[in-house]
């Protein structure tokens, strides 16, 4: 797991932003969908119990952020599982990761809206000056 | 927004001059206080729009409108293909052809009364609503492609609703040019078992009741009348419009370059309407429409199986549906001459005016119903499109209220039950598996519709017939 990865969710008119951060590009990547869990539901009462790999490329590491949110909007809805543990690793535009969570129980979990997409809105993927890396953009909900 | 920056045309209708990489000026209408109230990121999108190829005559923005992706929520925009114009993944949005339709009950709030409690809870059992909730109807892959051709037309012939349902629904139920094969595996995946659900969020079902007249000849034409029960719900076209959304959007911006076009933000994300990716697009989104006039049939015949099992003998016919997030293929009149235009709507409603051929004859002399979503704890409006609409805004109008706060700070200032506790109080019934949706929904979230519809009443793209007042809300 990505025990470095930190998380916020950040204001958009209509929207919600997610923003995750830590010590690698992984840990960032990590904390944005643990973000994302959360602007649909307390992520800590997601129980990581079943594990599902998820894989995707792109030609920069902002499309592969934009994917790898949208490949866990994917298989939340198909599976109809939300997911609260990201063990995630990125060589070269390449993500592979084991995501853990369970099916979607509306009285524990409580969710509050469906996430449709990650968008291209406020999308950003950097390392500040101190070295640590920020993933963030802008979920449709 | 500063308006300092816009040039004045009237009192509801503001210019934002052309500059820059501008192909066109911006034109929004609003009142100064709506614009005042504006993020400056509207204006930049406005400006944004207005650069895109082919765009003809202005870049629009309704009275609701407010940051979105590329586009305004709230923008209006149309191209030409003859003139190298586009059609933008990122000017749909992924909730394809989210809309509103509205369905008369026959009864008056008096008639409905004593059964309040016991039609939310019916209505609640029904609609399918909320993440992870699944429709009773599922779909094997022929099936899934004559419904993403049919719309609501193949609903009708699968059984549910009438023929005469499908006269009220814009495009009579079924956009013509719908690609089935454009549609990604994994698009008709998300779709298959979310046939006849709500979703969640902003989307909604409500009984309502006629709350207030303002133009007594149009709400005739339209059926109204004071004390009316309607029902309205809000839903669009399910996962299956957002996985094309997400497909055709990566597939854009990684092709703009070679296609020439230079994409100040990616989510303007286009393809020529002339090249095979446009045209795939093309087909994919109108099969998502299609989707989604399917999935408000079904939640249609749903709603009236709730009501008939309260009120026996009951009939549900529609007012109409309207689509908000589209790109439609229309003739419009430009500098008196008729041109075929690809009419982006996005977070905006169409609103032809009187006469318009594509109306049902019962609505030709009132103009089209535009169907204007409040929320759970205000008003909803029925609006006609206005004489003159389409030079105004290519026969375009407002689509609701607009958030005035973020999920996050309602969630933090109210809590779910507070919010369901206070609006009993006020007599209106809500139903929802989520607290914390509700308080993200609580009425004090969203800005002052009416505010809205009388800056495009005065603007004169649609002019305010009725007041619908909330008597229960279901919410995803």
């Amino acid at each position: 797991m990505n025990v470095e990865a930190r998380w916020e969710t950040f204001a958009h008119d209509a929207d919600i932003g997610v923003r995750g951060s830590g010590a690698t590009l992984a840990d960032a990547f990590a904390g944005a969908a643990t973000a994302m869990t959360a602007a649909i539901c307390d992520p800590a009462r997601v129980v990581p119990k079943d594990a599902v790999v998820v894989a995707c490329a792109a030609p920069d590491d902002e499309m592969l952020l934009v994917d790898w949110l949208n490949a866990l909007v994917y298989e939340m809805a198909t599976r109809r599982m939300l997911f609260s543990r990201f063990e995630v690793s990125i060589e070269d535009h390449s993500l592979r990761a084991i995501v853990w969570g369970e099916p979607v129980d509306v009285a524990r979990h409580q969710p509050a809206a469906e996430v449709k997409g990650a968008s291209f809105c406020e999308l950003a993927v950097r390392r500040d000056a101190g070295g640590q890396w920020l993933a963030q953009c802008v979920v449709d909900v | 927004m500063d308006l300092k920056n816009l040039r004045q045309r009237g009192e509801f209708e503001w210019e934002l001059p052309r500059a820059g990489a501008m192909r066109v000026p911006g034109v929004i209408f609003a009142s100064r206080e709506l614009i005042a109230g504006m993020d400056e990121k509207v204006r930049e999108q406005v400006a944004n729009v207005a650069g895109l190829p082919g765009i003809v005559t202005a870049s629009y923005a309704m009275p609701d409108a407010h940051w979105g992706y590329g586009f305004p929520i709230g923008g209006v925009a149309a191209f030409d293909a003859d003139d190298g114009g586009v059609v933008s993944a990122g000017g749909v949005g992924f909730d394809i052809s989210c809309g509103v339709r509205t369905l008369h009950t026959g009864l008056k709030l008096a008639d409905i009364e004593t059964q309040k409690a016991r039609l939310a809870d019916r209505l609640f059992a029904r609609i399918p609503a909320g993440i992870g909730s699944t429709g009773g109807v599922h779909l094997g892959s022929a099936e899934m492609v004559a419904m993403l051709r049919g719309g609501a037309r193949w609903a009708v012939a699968e059984g549910y609703g009438s023929e005469a349902d499908l006269t009220r629904i814009e495009e009579f139920g079924c956009v013509a040019g719908a690609d089935p094969g454009a549609v990604s595996d994994q698009a008709k995946k998300r779709q298959r078992d979310e046939m006849g659900t709500l979703g969640s969020g902003n989307h909604y079902l409500e009984v309502q009741v006629v709350s207030e007249l303002f133009d007594e000849a149009a709400a005739r034409a339209y059926g109204l009348a004071i004390g009316d029960v309607v029902v309205s719900l809000h839903c669009g076209s399910r996962g299956l419009g957002h996985q094309i959304g997400t497909d055709f959007l990566r597939e854009m911006v990684l092709a703009a370059p070679a296609a020439g076009i230079a994409l100040p933000d990616r989510e303007l994300a286009c393809a020529p309407l002339k090249s095979a990716l446009g045209v795939r697009y093309l087909g994919a989104m109108r099969a998502a429409i299609n989707c989604a006039l399917a999935n408000r049939q079904i939640l249609t015949h749903l709603a009236r199986q709730a009501f008939a099992e309260v009120f026996p003998g009951v009939h549900l016919p529609l007012l109409y549906d309207v689509s908000h997030n589209t790109c439609k293929e229309e003739t419009h009149t430009v500098d008196g001459r008729k041109r075929r235009l690809f009419v982006h709507r996005k977070g905006a409603t169409r609103a032809f005016g009187p006469g318009h051929v594509e109306l049902p004859h019962e609505y030709a002399h009132a103009g089209q119903p535009v169907l204007i979503g409040g929320s759970m704890g205000t008003a909803s409006y029925v609006l006609a499109g206005a004489a003159g609409t389409e030079e105004r805004a290519f026969g375009s109008a407002c689509h609701g209220a607009g958030r005035a706060m973020s999920r996050h700070e309602a969630a933090r200032r109210w809590h779910g039950r507070a919010v369901v506790d206070d609006l009993a109080v006020r007599g209106i019934l809500i139903r929802s598996s989520s607290s914390r949706g509700v308080a993200e929904e609580a009425p004090l979230a969203y800005k002052d519709v009416t505010a809205v519809v009388d800056a495009s009443d005065r603007a004169g793209l649609a002019g305010k017939v009725v007041r619908l007042s909330p008597v229960i809300c279901v919410k995803g």
